[in-house]
């Protein structure tokens, strides 16, 4: 059935496979930490251009060395990005990033160090750059249905205005935009302890349910448990959690669910960074909890548009997706208001409903994918930080 | 409408949310319960910062503290009513 959601439309850049960005970045992406001075290298000779230097890549194995690949890749696919240059120590791993980015049919270009040194490695790299740059400058937007839109969320410094205001408004626009067809996402599941039955209970059906349960499970026995040295009680909640009045897990896995809603279900269960196969609707991803560490996951995932509701001000972004940023507590808006994108400190004084809330963000997420810089672009935060599994090899 | 001083997310709960900056001891509270939009007053029992919580009945040391309608874990000491709830009356279930 149509809603008043259903017309909405926005100005996209559509991509070879069909799916719609809402950003046009040209990235140099290196596949190592020892890749990075090239590709920082390049970004500075070719204007427009985006390194996205990180610290791993080198001597991973296993599951972990299959999430490395799969971050590189999903970043380079991620509708947002034009086009790609690929850099890394040695021609193997380099083709295999660039062939998997590729396979959605945009340009990528791969350059390895080895047998060239740096300087070579730059100078060839670059010419492909600027090449990609005058491609990129000349794609235009197209108008597009919201229902192309993938928009993932995760909060961070929450405390307990969060659960009263900013991750409601984030349901509230899962609960319309959904049935519209979009794709979305939510994750954290460290930060579902104490609602994890809460959680199970809104998956599609019991088959996902119990998937998610033993997802959940055993991040709890591998990760929590295996390691835990004390209470956790100074990690989760954080520092800032506590600060701003949230004093258990439970209580802040309360408020971080109701990100999804009265009525939207999960579909199915992602792993990290991975892209979702099972058509439109809410995705989990298991991911970890840390702001930075989250956002890169569920980019990689494919997803456009991020919204993240904080209480205390997390100041993350991400170099390839707009982070919107969504808070009701009216002390952050007066102390860190440049952070803001959407301020429904009003849901706090009784003056403005969730359902009011909800179409701000909606609007806001429509101006965003038509090109408004959010404050984490405009500030210049660009975080991309890759998620490790185990040591390295 | 007055603008709350403390919000209350359901019916069960026994703590609600501070949402104003700089309540002092002694303010009586005007408290809304955002499931139903119901109304009561409560007075604060000390100085309580945004977003921290405050008792809105007696409870006695390990009984459960309610938020959500759900468990958010134990109490570790006694509070009164009107009381500040944080780390140092209430603990965690889960670790």
């Amino acid at each position: 059935m149509a809603s008043k959601y259903s017309n909405l439309t926005f100005m996209g850049y559509r991509r070879e496979n069909g799916r719609v960005g809402v950003r046009n970045h040209v990235i140099i992406l290196p596949v190592d930490d020892i890749s990075n001075a090239a590709c920082e290298a390049v970004a500075n000779n070719i204007k427009g251009t985006m390194a996205l230097p990180h610290a791993y890549g080198r001597l991973q194995f296993g599951e972990d060395l299959d999430l490395h690949f799969r971050t590189m890749i999903g970043t380079g696919a991620n509708p947002n990005v034009a086009a790609v240059v690929v850099i890394g120590i040695e021609p193997g791993w380099t083709k295999k990033i660039a062939d998997g980015i590729a396979s959605t049919g945009k340009p990528v270009a791969a350059f390895s160090i080895e047998q060239n040194g740096d300087l070579k490695t730059i100078m060839d790299a670059s010419r492909a750059a600027k090449d990609f740059v005058h491609f990129a400058s000349e794609l235009q937007r197209e108008e597009c249905s919201v229902s192309e839109l993938w928009v993932s969320t995760k909060c961070g410094e929450s405390d307990t205005t969060t659960g009263l205001g900013s991750c409601p408004t984030v349901g509230n626009m899962y609960d319309k935009l959904l049935p519209e067809g979009i794709y979305g996402c939510f994750g954290e599941t460290s930060e579902i302890t104490g609602a994890e039955h809460i959680c199970k209970a809104r998956a599609i059906n019991e088959e996902v349910g119990d998937r998610w349960y033993k997802m959940w499970e055993a991040y709890q026995n591998d990760v929590i448990f295996a390691h835990q040295t004390d209470d956790l009680s100074d990690s989760q909640p954080t520092k800032g959690n506590i600060e701003g009045g949230l004093t258990t897990i439970e209580e802040k896995a309360l408020g971080n669910l109701e990100k999804i809603g009265r009525t939207s279900q999960y579909i199915d269960i992602l792993e990290p960074a991975e892209q979702p196969r099972s058509g439109k609707g809410l995705y989990f991803m298991d991911s970890s909890s840390a702001a930075a560490e989250c956002v890169t996951l569920m980019a990689a995932g494919g997803y456009v548009v991020h919204t993240f509701p904080t209480g205390q001000g997390n100041v993350v972004g991400n170099p390839i997706v707009p982070v919107i940023k969504i808070t009701a507590n009216p002390r952050t808006v007066r102390t860190m208001g440049e952070h803001v994108d959407v301020d429904v400190s009003g849901i706090l004084r009784r003056d403005m409903t969730i359902d009011e809330a909800g179409d701000s963000l909606i609007d806001m997420i429509i101006r965003t994918s038509n090109g408004r810089s959010t404050a984490a672009e405009a500030l210049g935060h660009r975080e991309f930080s890759m998620t490790k599994l185990y040591r390295s090899a | 409408m007055t603008i709350p001083q403390l919000l209350v997310h359901d019916r069960k709960d026994n703590v609600g949310v501070v949402v104003v900056e700089g309540l002092a001891a002694g303010t009586k509270m005007l408290c809304v319960i955002t499931h139903d939009n119901s109304s009561f007053e409560l007075e604060a029992n000390a100085d309580v910062p945004i977003g921290h919580k405050v008792a809105l009945t007696d409870i006695k040391s390990g009984e459960t503290a309610i938020k959500y309608g759900e468990d958010i874990g134990k109490f570790v000491a006694d509070v009164r009513k009107g009381d500040h709830v944080h780390t140092h009356n209430l603990k965690t279930k889960r670790w």
